[in-house]
């Protein structure tokens, strides 16, 4: 059965990286629906978190090919209720729509914030799930939003053990 | 410390030189010029082969590699050079050959610009190499190739690219020379688990129908010793995949037979009525398993493989042991009971004598007066005591060596496993004589094979090597006729072949030929080209339209080997 599932991978930060951990997904005709990377909590040890759509097998056999690069560390898979997750969004709207009174309730009823506001346009942030970012982008549509961007996925394990105690584990298990 | 300055390009060859390699093939071309510049002073001291495409020079390497134990080396310029290698990376990849290719690069400050001979190398090659990288500056060179040893050797082995630019092949640094031998994110030295080992050994004590199938991973960890030791004790009758031939000797009495899509019958029926099934340095391939849905479900599994993301891939273990089948096999030793299975063992005997009637009758109904590829490699076999090199290629002939060839000694046998290359054969055989220089060294080569890399017959005459060349001449692209046949109702698309006079062919690279088409020349040719003194090749007409039997045909259970 098909499910989403959260991919954490841990490597080091060397060029291609990205290349390589999306390359394994690629040859098995895996789709990503986002990816996002940036330096983890250990100095050096980058995190690229991967949300897709497929079987519990088939992101299984994915960990175990990641694990095999040489640059990455550890590779994570959950579901969804194993992870805090968010995205943020960005919304740009014509500023001449802020004095319209219902974009300021919009604004409030999504706990949505306003970045920046230029004479011209202004740039709303809100960060949630998809859903919740989706469903402001249908609300602010009437008001004509001139751009629209959502990152992918971020996530945090809900499980205790940290990154740093799997590395320790790692280094041992190499005799 | 003692620092000397060095270009990139003497480093190349100086780190070359402190892991221990003394022999690369290669082939040189503009953005690698540097590089074989500095080699130029090496000539004493490292063997340059240079081969007729870089193809061949990445598969001698493989030879080279499989009967050495060691890493092979490959030299190849940009661009076309570096393209002609993919195939050899795959091939090394999927058989998890350990090889160092070092690859010339444009000049750092053209990358990305569509220079002449660029090619993004390192893109093309990531998902067929162990690990790959580019060097842009000379003071990276020692590290990178260091590291390149390392993780090529290490583990399960594989190949591994390094591209170099021009500018840094150019430039000076300091050389300093310091050996890898660990990597932060790289775990190769698995710790066994001594509960894990346990369990495994109380399924194995327990089991009433035990059966060991071997792989290549035997010979990669050199546990051949620790192999028959642990088979002599447990008394288990032991099998083998393609690439896991000459592990164990071919004619030990526990020794069952090869296994997969073209193997011996009892090996594959057995599998489906064995209590426990031992697999060690295998990978269950689906032209061993078959159906997997079918695949030894009566049994107990238990896996050792050094790739943790072998384990449970295709087959679930019952018990998994992540380790290097050397250790995995002493600590194993230790812990089973001493037993003999006489009669699981005559069972595979009973069912080898079903296989050899069978198979004798179909060949009297077929015209006797053709000569038959099995004839041809078990007078060979007869004739080199089993004890030959063997390098096939990829078909028909390929699986009547594997079946009829008594491998009797470990890393004798080189052919293309996973990948399946055509045209593998003829230069791994030259870098396999490289790698066993006292061996006999035979090349058993298909018609078609034969004509995708002959150009190395060159390579060949420019070294002076002694090899031997068999070519099994059909007249059809054999393996791929036979599924026509018996598939595709005779249609026989594009796969007869007409061959140039290879005798004619071989005797134009000054390389002594001679050709058989008669049974009763068969044995003295044979025995003129291994007597002779260097190199030899003998072309064998055979039977245009013989099968390879048994067969599992697609989709079929082991308990479904066809024998006719």
């Amino acid at each position: 059965m098909e499910k989403t599932y959260t991919v954490s991978v841990f490597t080091e930060n060397s060029i291609g990286m990205m290349n390589r951990v999306t390359i394994i997904f690629t040859r098995r005709h895996l789709n990503i629906d986002s990816i996002t990377a940036s330096e983890s909590e250990v100095k050096g040890v980058f995190r690229y978190t991967i949300v897709l759509r497929t079987t519990r097998e088939q992101v299984d056999k994915v960990i175990g090919q990641l694990e095999k690069l040489i640059d990455v560390f550890k590779a994570f898979v959950h579901e969804d209720s194993e992870v805090v997750h968010q995205e943020i969004a960005l919304y740009k709207i014509k500023t001449a729509g802020l004095t319209n009174g219902d974009v300021e309730k919009v604004i409030r009823e999504h706990h949505a914030r306003i970045l920046t506001v230029d004479p011209q346009f202004m740039v709303i942030e809100k960060t949630g799930h998809v859903a919740e970012t989706q469903l402001l982008f249908e609300k602010l549509k009437p008001y004509r939003v001139l751009e629209f961007a959502r990152s992918g996925r971020v996530a945090v394990t809900k499980p205790m053990k940290e990154f740093s105690t799997y590395l320790k584990e790692l280094e041992e298990s190499n005799c | 410390m003692n620092l000397i300055k060095l270009t990139g390009a003497q480093a190349v060859v100086e780190s070359l030189l402190a892991e221990q390699v003394d022999t690369i093939f290669g082939y040189p071309g503009g953005a690698i010029m540097p590089i074989y510049d500095a080699l130029y002073d090496y000539k004493s001291t490292v063997n340059h082969i240079l081969v007729r495409h870089e193809q061949g020079a990445i598969h001698a390497a493989q030879g080279y590699a499989r009967t050495s134990g060691k890493t092979g080396v490959v030299f190849a310029t940009s661009g076309p050079g570096a393209t002609n290698l993919i195939t050899g990376l795959a091939d090394a990849m999927i058989d998890s050959t350990p090889l160092v290719c070092i690859t010339g690069q444009v000049a750092s400050h053209l990358l990305g610009t569509d220079a002449f001979q660029e090619t993004d190398v390192v893109g093309i090659s990531m998902p067929i190499t162990k690990w790959n990288c580019q060097v842009t500056k000379a003071e990276d060179i020692p590290a990178a190739i260091a590291k390149a040893f390392y993780i090529a050797r290490s583990g399960r082995p594989g190949p591994v690219l390094i591209d170099i630019t021009k500018d840094a092949q150019f430039s000076e640094t300091d050389f300093h020379y310091k050996k890898c031998t660990n990597i932060r994110s790289y775990y190769p030295r698995p710790k066994l688990n001594k509960s894990v080992a346990e369990e495994a050994a109380k399924l194995i004590n327990e089991a009433k129908k035990p059966y060991l199938l071997i792989g290549q991973g035997i010979m990669l960890s050199n546990a051949e010793e620790e192999l028959l030791e642990f088979a002599e004790k447990s008394g288990i009758p032991v099998a083998s995949t393609l690439l896991g031939l000459g592990a164990f000797p071919n004619n030990h009495p526990q020794y069952v037979g090869f296994l997969g899509m073209h193997g011996d019958y009892a090996p594959n029926i057995k599998t489906n009525e064995c209590d426990v099934l031992i697999a060690i340095g295998m990978r269950f391939d689906d032209r061993v398993t078959g159906d997997v849905s079918r695949y030894a479900k009566q049994a107990r599994v238990v896996h050792v493989d050094i790739d943790a993301a072998e384990l449970n891939k295709i087959i679930k273990a019952d018990v998994a042991v992540h380790s290097d089948a050397k250790e995995a096999l002493r600590i194993l030793t230790d812990l089973v009971v001493p037993k003999q299975h006489t009669s699981w063992l005559q069972e595979f005997k009973d069912a080898k004598k079903i296989e050899v009637e069978t198979l004798l009758e179909s060949t009297r109904k077929l015209h006797s007066e053709e000569l038959k590829m099995d004839e041809v490699v078990k007078m060979l076999s007869e004739l080199t005591n089993g004890e030959a090199v063997v390098v096939t290629d990829v078909g028909q002939h390929q699986m009547m060596t594997a079946r009829y060839y008594q491998y009797n000694k470990t890393k004798s046998n080189i052919t293309s496993g996973g990948l399946g290359t055509m045209g593998f054969a003829l230069p791994a055989a030259i870098g396999a004589k490289y790698g066993a220089p006292d061996k006999t060294v035979v090349a058993i080569i298909g018609d078609g094979g034969f004509q995708m890399t002959l150009q190395e017959l060159g390579t060949i005459m420019q070294s002076d090597i002694n090899l031997k060349v068999i070519i099994l001449n059909n007249r059809f692209l054999g393996m791929v006729r036979q599924w026509q046949q018996m598939f595709f109702e005779k249609r026989y698309s594009f796969t007869n072949m007409v061959s140039p006079d290879f005798v004619a062919l071989s005797q134009a690279y000054s390389i002594e030929a001679s050709k058989v088409e008669a049974r009763e020349d068969l044995k003295n040719k044979l025995l003129k080209m291994l007597n002779h003194n260097g190199s030899y090749l003998l072309e064998v007409m055979v039977a245009k339209e013989e099968n390879v039997f048994p067969m599992m045909t697609t989709g079929a259970s082991v308990s479904e080997v066809r024998l006719n």
